[in-house]
């Protein structure tokens, strides 16, 4: 059981106070992303995990042995860096057996592993080669490899897919995928891309300047963000977010701008009624609004002026105005629309986030 | 190149360049001309006829043959390999640890004992050779190998270790700490993956250390006395000139002799030689 | 042989790890270890000679009496020695004039070096000779190239018509001295060039084709665009050559031995005199510890000049 626990994790350097009270459980076989923007502090997590910096105040725990005071080495987990790290002056096969060597395996049973390493990861035929002469996909699996051989108890990725092209990209994600279905390790995996967040957590932590904005799975966090934060960085393209004011109307209650009047369905407004009177910040993604069609209730559309028509084949990207700020609608591909004309567009009334105006979280 | 007429690449470049090289290298010529010159020629007043300095029909042995046959060249020549060689990899030695201690962990005074090893670059061996030929003395190593091959390595090993700062420096922090994951110790680490990736710096080391071992003069001269003791340019100084006379046929014979093993070493290293001093400056 | 998930990876971990007491994982212990052996030979081979040199200086010994404490009374003895006073002369003087030279003349070596052509990579490693060779070796060349009788350069003036007796390069005290500045150029431009020349690749070429665009002139833009980029470069050649120079003793002892008269006495070579010659340790020590606050504010000054330089 590889259990990582992490208790009240702070780390500071000098005066800057980088993670805040980092709580988490990572179940065994479980495989965690850390996401957010760069200096949120995932990187310095996940390396107090590895035991490469010091933990200012907390306990980390694997497998219910507490290894703040343990050297990396004593942990018993692998690493993949975002740039590969491999020893450039080794062959593939001595940069996949050095750790073993390390810990004195005997010569066998290094050679079985590495061959089992291979075969999964497919670079059995470059065993004799060194990095110089790979690609970066392939570099990457050496990485892998090296890693896997080790059978730690935890693997521990820090943007391993960052310097590969965007279509190698898509395409190890996958793999890894693959591979952690296959081995079953407990893995904690940081990343700034949320494309990967989503698609590769079994559940995922998302921070902000060293706070955790939200812990979940990827759908939850998609469909019920916990604040404006989580709201605007997961899902591309990004939600949109327009100042609204609460006011009572239409036999119900509605949300109101310059630009839009929409009216708040039946469940969601027992919720808001406190905020009648107040300004909120109401949340829609690009992909929840499409043309007004015929028979779309009047209290969900609003009109719309297009300022840049993005097209992208699988679906049409239309940058509006309303009223006085802008938004995205993802809509249908076969839609016909002309730079500066006005378009209606409907919400889709079940898919409404509102956000307190002053702290942000979710309503 | 110089874009504009063929006289302006003339002018501006392939002259200058040529009297450069000329200027540089003339004094080589002179060496080997003078080494295979009989004694006849080289003692013709410089206001004789048909006098050619340049070149000579007769070329002879002879300089050389005295020089091994009359003089204890040979073992010089073995003498000042051994005290380089030996001094080169003492200092290679203390230079690659303390580089990588310096640039690649962190502890106090760091920064000052840095500037420490800087600062004793700076301190020329004319100004300690006199305090320091006592201590030689008083520790009985005077006259041996020992006295040189222990005493170079103070004006050896700072710029080997700065020179290896540099290089440990261009390597990534990340190869050390994964190291570190898979199991290496911290020593470990140093030995099998952060050196082996430095070689070319070790290489830019050690042989600026070991031309600089052969060109030591002074301490050579004031440490040793007896002949069978002495390195090539010690040896060449005292046993070449007898009173006022200056034997010059063996003179440059020797001078020539002794100047070859160090240009094969650095011809096999020129790239390495360069890049050493250059990195030295502009670190 | 079929792979599964629990072949692999599960069910093969190690035992639980036990922490070793591991006194090397600690960086200052490390660090202490590692740079023990430098310390231990820079200490006792210089920081301690030093001290020694410093208490040598102040007293009377001389080879084989052990001597006793007499202050400054060495350093009094100096500053009336008009030798000395030669000696302080001319090495100042030396090492400035062929500082100068050997700046402009690898520098401009350098920037003729600074393109590329066939036989480039050959050129560069002929041009070092001067500097490996050992120093001793080539001074005899030259030494030969100058001697009164035999001169080679004597020679080839003459038949140049240039002149029509002989040049004392090494009797004449003036002419001593322009011969020990010219060896010492002669083995000094290549260092300069080569540095300088490293120098000179790490500035972009862009910047140069900017610039002439711009309408600058080549020396227009050597002056405001190379020359600037240069100048850490060239400090800390500057500053490396000087101590070299101030402290050089091996040219003017193969050439000169210091005379004619004196005329080109440096520090080391008058300390070498009292100290060995002579066999006066305590006045030799003065001598060459005479260097040392020169030396000193030489360096001082051109480290502040570097960091100044650096931080602009």
């Amino acid at each position: 059981m590889a259990q990582v626990v992490l208790k009240e994790i702070n780390k500071f350097y000098d005066s800057v106070h980088a993670v805040k009270d980092f709580n988490l459980q990572i179940r065994d076989k479980e495989f965690v992303v850390f996401v957010g923007p760069s200096g949120c502090g995932k990187t310095t997590t996940l390396r107090m995990i590895a035991g490469l910096e010091s933990i200012s105040a907390g306990d980390i725990s694997i497998d219910g042995t507490v290894v703040n005071n343990l050297a990396p080495m004593d942990r018993d987990i692998a690493m993949v860096f975002q740039n590969y790290a491999l020893y450039p002056h080794m062959s593939v096969y001595d940069n996949m057996a050095f750790g073993l060597k390390m810990r004195k395996f005997d010569r066998r049973e290094i050679g079985q592993r590495v061959k089992e390493a291979a075969d999964i990861l497919g670079i059995g035929d470059y065993l004799k080669r060194k990095p110089r002469q790979l690609s970066g996909g392939q570099r990457q699996r050496v990485a892998l490899g090296r890693a896997i051989v080790r059978h730690p108890r935890v693997f521990l990725f820090d943007e391993p897919l960052s310097n590969l092209d965007a279509k190698l990209r898509v395409q190890m994600r996958v793999e890894l995928k693959k591979l952690h279905l296959r081995l079953g390790t407990t893995a904690v995996y940081v990343t700034h891309d949320q494309v990967e967040a989503m698609t590769l957590g079994d559940r995922v932590v998302v921070m902000k300047d060293g706070l955790v904005q939200q812990v979940g799975e990827p759908l939850e966090l998609y469909n019920r963000p916990a604040n404006k934060f989580v709201a605007g960085f997961i899902g591309s393209p990004a939600m949109n977010f327009a100042n609204v004011t609460m006011t009572n109307g239409g036999g119900g209650i509605t949300a109101k701008n310059a630009g839009l009047e929409i009216q708040v369905p039946g469940n969601e407004a027992e919720r808001l009624r406190s905020h009648v009177g107040r300004q909120v910040t109401l949340g829609i993604r690009p992909e929840d609004l499409h043309v007004a069609r015929d028979g779309d209730p009047a209290g969900l559309t609003f009109n719309s002026k297009i300022e840049v028509i993005e097209q992208l084949g699988s679906e049409i990207l239309l940058d509006v105005r309303v009223g006085e700020g802008t938004m995205v609608a993802a809509v249908d591909p076969t839609t016909r629309a002309k730079v500066h004309e006005t378009v209606r567009l409907t919400v889709n009334p079940e898919r409404l986030h509102f956000f307190d105006s002053s702290t942000d979280m979710a309503i | 190149m110089i874009e504009g007429a063929i006289w302006r690449r003339w002018v501006f470049f392939y002259i200058p360049l040529t009297i450069f090289l000329i200027f540089l290298l003339f004094p080589f010529y002179w060496m080997v001309i003078t080494t295979f010159r009989p004694d006849g020629e080289l003692y013709r007043p410089w206001r004789a006829v048909n006098y050619n300095p340049f070149w000579t029909w007769n070329p002879t042995l002879l300089h050389i043959k005295y020089l091994f046959q009359e003089t204890m060249f040979a073992t010089w020549l073995m003498n000042t390999m051994f005290i380089a060689l030996a001094s080169t990899v003492i200092s290679l030695f203390c230079g690659i640890f303390a580089g990588y201690a310096l640039s690649r962990l962190n502890f106090p005074f760091a920064g000052s004992l840095g500037t420490g090893i800087f600062v004793t670059y700076l301190v020329p061996q004319t100004l300690l050779f006199i305090p320091l030929s006592e201590i030689i003395r008083n520790y009985q190593l005077g006259d041996t190998p020992w006295s040189l091959i222990l005493t170079y390595p103070t004006f050896l090993i700072p710029f080997c270790t700065w020179l290896m700062m540099g290089y440990f420096k261009a390597v990534p922090k990340e190869l050390e700490e994964c190291a570190r994951i898979d199991g290496a110790s911290r020593w470990q680490a140093m030995l099998y993956i952060i050196i082996p990736v430095a070689v070319p710096g070790i290489m830019s080391a050690g042989i600026f250390a070991f031309t600089l071992s052969w060109n030591e003069f002074i301490y050579a001269l004031v440490f040793l006395s007896s002949p069978e003791q002495k390195t090539v340019p010690v040896g060449v100084v005292s046993e070449l000139i007898r009173g006022d006379v200056f034997f010059w046929g063996p003179l440059m014979a020797g001078a020539l002799l002794g100047s070859i093993p160090v240009a094969i070493a650095y011809s096999f290293f020129v790239e390495h030689y360069v890049s050493g001093l250059t990195g030295s400056v502009k670190g | 042989m079929a792979v599964t998930t629990a072949d692999v990876g599960v069910g093969t971990h190690s035992k639980p790890p036990r922490p070793k007491w591991r006194p090397l994982e600690n960086e200052r212990n490390l660090a202490f270890l590692l740079l023990l052996p430098t310390l231990t030979l820079l200490g006792l081979f210089i920081a301690y000679p030093f001290v020694r040199g410093i208490l040598l200086s102040v007293s009377s010994a001389r080879v084989g009496v052990p001597g006793e404490f007499v202050g400054l009374q060495n350093f009094y003895r100096l500053m009336g020695d008009p030798i000395f006073a030669h000696v302080v002369w001319n090495t100042c003087f030396y090492t400035a004039v062929t500082t100068v030279f050997k700046l402009a003349l690898g520098l401009w070596l350098a920037i003729l070096l600074n393109r590329n052509f066939r036989g480039k990579a050959f050129t560069r490693a002929f041009i070092l000779l001067p500097f490996i060779i050992p120093t001793v070796l080539s001074t005899f060349a030259w030494k030969w190239m100058f001697d009164p009788t035999f001169s080679v350069l004597n020679w080839l003036f003459y038949k140049l018509g240039l002149i029509s007796s002989a040049i004392n390069w090494l009797g004449d005290p003036d002419l001593a001295m322009l011969s020990i500045i010219i060896v010492n150029i002669w083995r000094g431009v290549p260092f300069f060039a080569i540095s300088l020349l490293a120098g000179l690749q790490t500035i972009s070429p862009d910047l140069n084709e900017a610039a002439a665009i711009d309408g600058a002139k080549p020396w227009q833009r050597f002056i405001h665009i190379t020359w600037p980029l240069l100048l850490p470069v060239t400090m800390v050649v500057v500053l490396f050559s000087v101590i070299q120079t101030f402290a050089d003793f091996q040219i003017v002892y193969v050439m000169t031995g210091g005379g004619p008269a004196n005329a080109t006495h440096l520090f080391a070579t008058y300390a070498y005199q009292l100290g060995v010659g002579t066999g006066i340790l305590s006045m030799g020590a003065a001598v060459s510890l005479a260097m040392f606050p020169i030396l000193f504010l030489i360096v001082i000054f051109q480290l502040l000049y570097i960091r100044r330089v650096e931080t602009r």
